[in-house]
């Protein structure tokens, strides 16, 4: 059972971990946008913007180092996307500012994740009037992702387990079967979760 | 290919929130009608399938790794509409929980994969499939279409990326849709790989009807293909012509132009045009096309191989009797 990077830290106790949902994503929802459409001649307001981010996670005791390291994790897809502007005339200076306001909203949303618990937005996505069919996807998609996760997680024990040496030209062969595993439980899963709803009063 | 916060403009969020929130709406719409009531636990199971597919890793050389996108493969396996909904699910929760893909991208990232990804790409798996029967045209439509569905989510995303002004037009393309031809390569061969693993195994997954039946109503092509057709139209119409773009022409029509946000960087993109721009557009079009056909090629000889004895599969039709 190592699925616990999921979202780890959203249900610490802490003061903004008990702060109402709405307010937190507003909050996030507000720094994203104010970062976004930032000029590049307002740098001082990055900075103001970053000292209450930093203000906000330590107050969340979430600890530093998996901060960091989430926000690392998920650099390389800015870096990617940000390196395409260093293709053109005066590009390192736009590379630069997207980086640091990515880089903002990055830590902006992953406080967010890791305060907040999602069924708390679910709640809130209901309330907002989201049809009713996302809310129960989103919903069964969250319950049932960590009995999946763990799942996959076993098969590949079990995979690993049996072949002694990785035969690197049937490699795919074999993930694609694991995939397709996979979809074979998720199906048989689903129709018995639809038995158990209806035995138990769903409509 | 999820964009993350900071490289959309407002107008570009705006438009594609707009697009995206209409064909989810159409999507959800059509699972209320259609889906029977059996299959709604399955639209959540298969979405946390995605996410837990997404995992595994396939090696690619160089120690690297790439991993499945999977719209296509839901498309095949639950009908374009339902595998909408999965995917939009899909990037929502990664959005909100890990932070992968922004929240002010979220409109583009479900347009792309959501929308052209998976509805586009299920529509050439369907116009396929129909010409080529059996499990051999199944599996060679779900390879072609995987293909060209990552490479039509890339060029939708350049399109965002470079209507943004965030990167020039002669940046974006060439470097996004290249590198997804490439990638496209592996999500077609594990697509392919999956649904013959599938076959093998419980062929009546493969359910026919849900994603080849006849389509039931004409109202929802026309709404999906008007949908990517005016998404292609905004963003990558600065690559075919040298008008105004699309949405700046619009924001100027419905007169929200003085109200829009400026470019956030001013990149000088609007007179950054590399000479012979003609000879350009021509020869990328003809190593486009050419890139397809080889694609398909290779896609034909790969369910040649997975799917052995097609020709005699051929006559006696597999479906009805595996």
């Amino acid at each position: 059972m190592r699925h616990d990077f999921l979202d780890r830290y959203s249900r610490l106790h802490s003061p903004i971990h008990r702060l109402p949902a709405v307010l937190k994503l507003a909050a996030a929802l507000a720094v994203v946008l104010t970062v976004v459409l930032l000029p590049p001649s307002r740098v001082v307001l990055l900075g103001a913007v970053s000292a209450s981010l930093l203000a906000i996670a330590w107050l969340s005791r979430i600890p530093w180092r998996f901060l960091v390291r989430r926000v690392i994790l998920l650099e390389p897809f800015v870096l990617g996307a940000a390196m395409l502007a260093l293709f053109q005339p005066g590009g390192w200076r736009l590379f630069l500012f997207l980086v640091a306001k990515c880089t903002l909203c990055l830590l902006g949303m992953v406080l967010l994740s890791n305060t907040t618990t999602f069924s708390d937005l679910l709640r809130l996505l209901k309330a907002a009037r989201v049809p009713a069919l996302l809310v129960t996807t989103l919903s069964l998609m969250y319950r049932y992702l960590f009995v999946l996760v763990d799942e996959t997680q076993r098969m590949k024990r079990a995979r690993l387990s049996r072949t002694f040496t990785p035969q690197r030209t049937w490699a795919w062969h074999t993930m694609a079967t694991v995939v397709s595993q996979l979809f074979i439980r998720t199906s048989e899963r689903a129709e018995r979760i639809y038995a158990a709803m209806c035995a138990r009063g769903w409509r | 290919m999820h964009i993350p916060d900071g490289f959309l403009d407002s107008k570009t969020a705006v438009a594609t929130g707009l697009l995206a929130a209409t064909g989810l709406g159409v999507a959800l719409r059509q699972a209320r009608l259609h889906l029977p009531p059996r299959r709604v636990p399955l639209l959540g199971l298969a979405a946390a399938f995605v996410f837990a597919a997404q995992m595994i890793n396939f090696p690619v050389a160089g120690g690297t790794s790439g991993h499945l996108v999977g719209g296509v493969l839901a498309a095949v396996l639950l009908g374009p509409s339902a595998a909408a909904i999965v995917m939009s699910a899909v990037l929502i929760v990664q959005c909100l929980m890990f932070a992968d893909g922004g929240i002010s991208a979220l409109g583009a990232n479900i347009f792309n994969m959501g929308v052209v990804g998976t509805v586009g790409g299920w529509a050439i798996y369907y116009g396929v499939s129909r010409t080529v029967k059996g499990l051999f045209g199944c599996v060679l439509a779900a390879t072609f279409a995987a293909w060209c569905s990552t490479v039509m989510a890339a060029i939708a995303c350049a399109g965002e990326l470079a209507t943004s002004r965030t990167v020039g037009w002669w940046v974006a393309l060439p470097a996004m849709a290249g590198i997804h031809m490439l990638i496209g390569l592996g999500e077609g061969l594990v697509t392919a790989l999956v649904l013959a693993a599938i076959a093998r195994a419980r062929p009546e997954l493969l359910q026919p009807d849900a994603a080849t039946g006849p389509v039931r109503s004409c109202g929802v092509v026309v709404v999906y293909g008007v949908l990517i057709a005016l998404g292609l139209a905004l963003f990558a119409s600065p690559f075919a012509s040298s008008w105004p773009d699309g949405l700046d022409k619009t924001a100027e029509v419905l007169g929200f132009k003085q109200k829009a946000v400026g470019p956030i960087v001013p990149v000088p993109v609007r007179d950054y045009r590399i000479a012979g721009i003609h000879w350009s557009v021509l020869g990328t079009s003809i190593a486009g096309a050419a890139g397809t056909l080889v694609v398909f090629a290779l896609a034909w000889s790969l369910a040649r191989v997975l799917v052995p004895g097609a020709k005699a599969d051929n006559e006696t039709s597999p479906r009805q009797a595996p």
